[in-house]
């Protein structure tokens, strides 16, 4: 049994079949990453793992347990943190806030408690402050940290938004490519950043990504679907070179001959 | 300019940030149970209700503020407060337990509304919770065993033990208690997770979800603490008024509540405070100013509902953050000066966003 698995996984959106029969596999640990081209269904198994879409058919199951049935924060509850293509922070909220907003699964306190604000939400605010600037120590955010998201650059936001992510402290990462947008020198950052996190915080990450550079860098193993199925998975060196990954990002070679 | 240099994560988590915030609040509290001693029955009587309808804005602001969700029917929640507790008095109950009982009554009713009308958002929310307040009013008049109907009920000033809040100024001290505690619950709520969690599903659902957030459960929440508190004030406002009846608590009181926290500020503490003195404020300035307008204004009818209207529609166009939004300009402006830039608020966003979005 795999850490996470999803199993023949489909989802239409009217006339348009997005997944057909997707099934892969994400070793306890490991860098994997899904590549296809634009359009071929990533985000929306995202979407699917996040309980935003209903799955047509099949499941994902965390530690052999399926969670292709619960409410959408349950996910999150069970330890699955994710960060969005084009960002979805509180903007009107400070970067230490949209932090601790991290901590929301582990609160201990309720809104009785925390109308009178008693000692044991004070501790509690402590350590999720705590936690909240080891994070913040981790990424280099100090010169943020009460800046409102909506005055900071994008580069920035990305990484708040992988901060985020990580003061959940997720057994599970979902990353929505997260080097789109970003600066060479912030890519190469992000690449350093998540071979840490997997290798001191023990987090097992399946990301989207466009860049191959950063995709051949820092995965494990590569699935790589296109329209909606999947057409290659196993390590990095032979997905990458399989002819018909080459053939859905370079098109068909007879095509480009005939013009 | 001053710089707070924080060594200690607490000092982030405590209310006032520094020792001298907590000294201008307290002289504040403390000069404005001061108040009384230097004017008369009037304006004792307008404290009042400046402290009861600061009470009720707070509610509704934790609720269209800070979580997004724009109600048009809390005059029902007020409602339910001042009916509670002129019951419960009426039925002897001490009215140091009808208070908290009025308010909890009122909030468990917006746990009850809350659940099925959460599951909407935005307009239909708005027209839902409109709904549900002409219901109550509906209900209000025609239960006539409990309300005695359009006849309307009276109320005894409140009394705790022997002592009774029947002049001007003990009310005043009874309503200004009343709102202090609720801003500290408020600003409590806020600062905790729960209040991260409202705010958070103001700013965007999807990663409110993505973080753990039971959306419908902090909706919830916040529509039922929302409730409580100005059930709390409706309480109050009963046995100040001496007198209710469904008529007191029409579409128009929903709307002036939105109006008090647009005005003031929507998602402030402060703003809430600021929008009910406005709202009491205004009158009284055009009852002043009367005499000097041309006679063509002065003795226009609807004048005050007409001049309220056009500051709600002034301040939307022109100061959004509302009077606490100026507030903050202000303040800013003393601090910094001479150096203040009229731009400083102005969003960065417009340049930054180029190309990488």
């Amino acid at each position: 049994m795999s850490f996470f698995e999803a199993e023949d996984i489909s989802i239409r959106f009217g006339g348009v079949q997005a997944l057909h029969r997707v099934s892969f596999a994400v070793n306890r640990g490991e860098v994997f990453s899904i590549i296809g081209p634009n359009g071929a269904g990533k985000t929306t198994i995202f979407n699917c793992i996040n309980r935003y879409y209903d799955l047509d058919e099949g499941a994902f199951r965390l530690e052999g347990r399926d969670i292709s049935k619960v409410r959408p924060h349950v996910v999150a509850d069970l330890g699955i943190a994710r960060t969005f293509q084009n960002v979805e922070l509180f903007n009107k909220m400070s970067v230490i806030d949209n932090l601790l907003l991290g901590r929301h699964r582990r609160r201990r306190s309720n809104v009785l408690t925390e109308l009178l604000f008693t000692g044991s939400v004070r501790d509690q605010e402590l350590e999720s402050r705590r936690k909240a600037e080891e994070i913040i120590d981790f990424l280099d955010l100090q010169a943020h940290r009460d800046q409102l998201i909506e005055n900071l650059p994008f580069g920035i936001q990305k990484t708040v938004e992988l901060g985020r992510a990580l003061t959940m402290e997720p057994v599970l990462l979902l990353l929505d490519e997260p080097s789109s947008g970003m600066t060479l020198e912030e890519t190469e950052e992000l690449a350093f950043w998540i071979t840490d996190i997997k290798a001191e915080f023990g987090v097992t990450i399946l990301m989207v990504e466009h860049n191959m550079g950063f995709v051949r860098e820092i995965s494990d193993r590569i699935l790589a679907v296109s329209f909606g199925e999947a057409i290659a998975s196993g390590s990095t060196r032979d997905v990458l070179a399989h002819p018909d990954v080459l053939k859905a990002y370079l098109g068909d070679e007879d095509a480009f001959a005939q013009g | 300019m001053r710089y707070v240099m924080k060594k200690k994560y607490i000092e982030d988590i405590r209310l006032f940030t520094h020792t001298s915030t907590f000294f201008w609040y307290a002289a504040l509290v403390v000069g404005c149970f001061l108040l009384p001693l230097v004017c008369d029955d009037y304006i004792a009587s307008l404290l009042v209700f400046v402290c009861i309808y600061a009470t009720a804005a707070m509610g509704l602001m934790l609720l269209a503020g800070f979580t997004g969700q724009v109600s048009i029917g809390h005059a029902a929640f007020f409602a339910i407060g001042a009916y509670a507790s002129a019951i419960l008095t009426g039925k002897g109950v001490p009215f140091l337990l009808a208070l908290p009982a009025a308010g909890l009554v009122a909030g468990l009713a917006g746990m009850v509304i809350g659940l099925p009308v959460l599951r909407l958002s935005g307009l239909y929310l708005s027209v839902a919770t409109m709904g549900f307040a002409f219901i109550i009013e509906e209900v209000l008049a025609r239960w006539e065993s409990l309300t005695r109907g359009n006849l309307g009920m009276f109320v005894d000033p409140p009394s705790i033990g022997s002592f009774h809040f029947d002049t001007e100024t003990r009310f005043y001290y009874l309503a200004l208690s009343v709102l202090v505690l609720t801003l500290l619950g408020s600003k409590n709520i806020l600062r905790s997770p729960t209040g991260r969690a409202m705010i958070a599903i103001r700013d965007s659902e999807v990663a409110a979800q993505a973080m753990g957030i039971d959306l419908v459960r902090f909706k919830t929440i916040a529509f039922a603490v929302s409730a409580f508190f100005t059930g709390i004030a409706g309480s109050l406002y009963g046995h100040k008024l001496s007198f209710i009846s469904p008529e007191s608590f029409t579409l128009l009181v929903s709307i002036e509540f939105l109006a008090m926290i647009i005005i003031g500020g929507l998602g402030s503490i402060h703003g809430a405070v600021f929008g009910s003195i406005f709202y009491i404020l205004l009158p009284q300035v055009i009852i002043m100013t009367k005499d000097y307008m041309p006679r063509l204004v002065r003795d226009q009818t609807g004048l005050e509902s007409g001049l309220f209207g056009l500051m709600i529609v002034l301040f939307i166009l022109f100061e959004p953050l509302g009077i606490y939004g100026r507030w903050l300009k202000i303040k800013y402006y003393f601090e910094t000066f001479p150096l203040y830039k009229k731009d400083t608020f102005k969003k960065e966003k417009s340049y930054q966003k180029v190309e990488r979005r």
